[in-house]
């Protein structure tokens, strides 16, 4: 490395004379939001569970028959909702609880206190990066499907429906990951994401069917966000339902808690 | 103002004034409440008593007119610890509607080939440089540096000195805090020394420290000073503080050569040889131990 010398201007030169102003509010999110999504694509292990994970298990569980998954599905057709659910799960609730979580742990939340983007503005930059990082997964996941062979069955409705249910989802996921990041060390919200993540993956009819589950169970499991996301994103991308009112609801209802708890007990530092 | 964090009251009836266009340095021990005075006028927190007016806005409640005119350093962290040095400046820059050049501040603070490493990379100088150019990126009115030069090698620290002289040459109010009692000797127009959440000192630098001359010396502790003072011109003041160190000041006026051989005269007188005889004009660092005292703080 090459040493630099710091060396100040002349005092009175006149190029520190102030000229203060805040920058429309539209150019400092996309700012943020542009820097927040870069910084987790540059994050090897983000990358791991936003992705890869997802991927890993669209490729072994269509490939090999590691589970019967009844209701007349093809292996394929029966995973790809239940894994966008997971990638959806796993950028708005995991991935952003991490990273909300030591970015206040490290002071970054209390520093941007400090410039003239408001916290209006920092939630709708993280907003963005979620979708924007979804719509990436997503389209890498229905790529891949469709080369291993995905034949969806959907209704018309759909173009509005899977976004609607995905949205839901990502408010859900996305205030309980605020909730947890701030309120919890980042230590203990790493731990608690990624320990939520793993349990809902099993119980939330990403690759096991709900179906295996005791028929006592399968109701509640449904109530989950994951469950509820997996099932409706099922029913319109494999059974051509129109439009699962009772995933909606169900979701609408996740999102309204979790967005309520994080405005509530959010801890900026 | 006043603040209170539960049963303790860490800023407590502090009342201080800085001017536009000066550099007001805030001293104190570790405790004493600089920090929490400066995060109360950056809006960080609300005061539970007083009132605060920061470029005539309140704080707490002008956030939104506020925040663009100010410039911020926090005393450790805040930036991302993977982002890049040069990617963070340009992330703030957006913020702004008239940015200095980002390329140009890490010119300045000596960072261009830092510019691609990522923050938690950078060397603990280069951290505190990178914050403080961060605090300058939108052209500010007037700056909070909390500990600008706090790890920082004399290089950089001269270096950093030179900055905020220029600052304060092109019109920029700048609020520091520091433990370096050179620093604030050397850039503050104005010092206000805080302890247990009191103002103790408040004034011009040179009238703190002053034009008057002290005299010190080491003996034998326990020394009778009422029979020293009884031998010295009117006026003037003499103490042991700690044992076996004596002060003695003439407010106002200079160490004359007579006061001196009074002084050595004194001593002879008991068979006392005094060591480490020295006279000199009082400093900042004289000032603060004399208000603050000597024990150690949390």
């Amino acid at each position: 490395m090459t040493a630099d010398t710091a060396a100040a201007p002349a005092a009175g030169a006149g190029r520190f004379t102030p000229a203060p102003g805040a920058a429309p509010m539209r150019r400092m999110v996309a700012a943020q939001a542009t820097l927040e999504t870069r910084t987790l694509l540059r994050n090897g292990e983000q990358l791991t569970l936003t992705l890869i994970i997802p991927l890993l298990l669209l490729a072994a569980f269509s490939l090999e028959p590691l589970v019967s998954f009844g209701g007349g599905y093809t292996r394929i057709d029966f995973l790809t909702p239940g894994v966008i659910a997971l990638a959806v799960m796993s950028t708005a609730f995991t991935s952003q609880a991490i990273a909300t979580g030591f970015e206040r742990r490290y002071g970054v939340l209390k520093r941007l206190g400090a410039t003239p983007l408001s916290r209006q503005g920092l939630i709708a930059a993280k907003t963005s990066t979620v979708i924007a990082v979804e719509l990436g997964q997503a389209a890498i996941i229905m790529a891949v499907a469709l080369a291993l062979g995905w034949s969806p069955d959907a209704s018309p409705a759909a173009i509005v429906v899977v976004p609607l249910l995905a949205g839901l989802g990502t408010a859900a996921f996305s205030g309980f990951a605020l909730l947890l990041a701030g309120t919890l060390r980042a230590e203990a919200t790493l731990a608690a994401a990624n320990l939520i993540y793993v349990v809902l993956l099993g119980i939330g009819g990403v690759v096991f069917p709900l179906t295996k589950f005791p028929a006592g169970a399968r109701p509640l499991l449904e109530l989950l966000p994951t469950g509820a996301l997996s099932t409706g994103l099922r029913d319109v991308l494999a059974s051509a339902a129109a439009f699962p009112v009772k995933n909606v609801v169900t979701l609408a209802v996740w999102a309204v808690i979790g967005i309520a708890l994080a405005a509530r007990y959010f801890r900026w530092e | 103002m006043v603040k209170r964090y539960g049963t303790l009251t860490a800023v407590d009836g502090l009342s201080l004034t800085a001017r536009r266009g000066e550099v007001t340095a805030i001293l104190g021990p570790n405790g004493a409440g600089k920090t929490t005075t400066i995060e109360i006028c950056e809006g960080y927190r609300a005061a539970d008593g007083g009132t605060v007016r920061v470029l005539g806005l309140d704080p707490a409640r002008d956030g939104k007119a506020l925040l663009p005119r100010i410039g911020v350093m926090l005393q450790a962290g805040g930036i991302p610890p993977a982002v890049p040095a040069g990617e963070y400046l340009k992330l703030l820059s957006r913020f702004h509607m008239k940015p200095h050049d980002p390329a140009w501040l890490l010119d300045i603070t000596g960072l261009t080939s830092s510019a691609r490493t990522p923050y938690k990379r950078l060397s603990g100088g280069q951290q505190q440089r990178l914050s403080l150019a961060a605090a300058l990126i939108g052209r500010p009115e007037l700056v909070f540096l909390d500990e600008p030069t706090a790890g920082m090698d004399p290089q950089a620290r001269h270096a950093t000195w030179d900055l905020i002289a220029a600052l304060r040459g092109d019109g920029v109010s700048v609020i520091l805090t520091t433990h370096f009692m050179e620093e604030a000797e050397r850039l503050a127009d104005h010092v206000v020394i805080i302890d247990a959440g009191q103002a103790v000192a408040d004034g011009p630098t040179a009238t703190l420290t002053g034009s008057a001359g002290q005299l010190r010396f080491r003996a034998e502790p326990g020394l009778d000073t009422d029979s020293l003072l009884s031998a010295l011109p009117a006026g003037s003041a003499a103490k042991e503080s700690p044992a076996g160190h004596y002060l003695i000041e003439v407010p106002g006026g200079t160490i004359e050569p007579a006061l001196l051989a009074a002084v050595t005269a004194w001593c002879a007188e008991r068979a006392v040889l005094p060591s480490s005889l020295r006279i000199e004009s009082r400093t900042l660092e004289d000032v603060f131990l004399e208000l603050t005292g000597r024990d150690l703080r949390g």
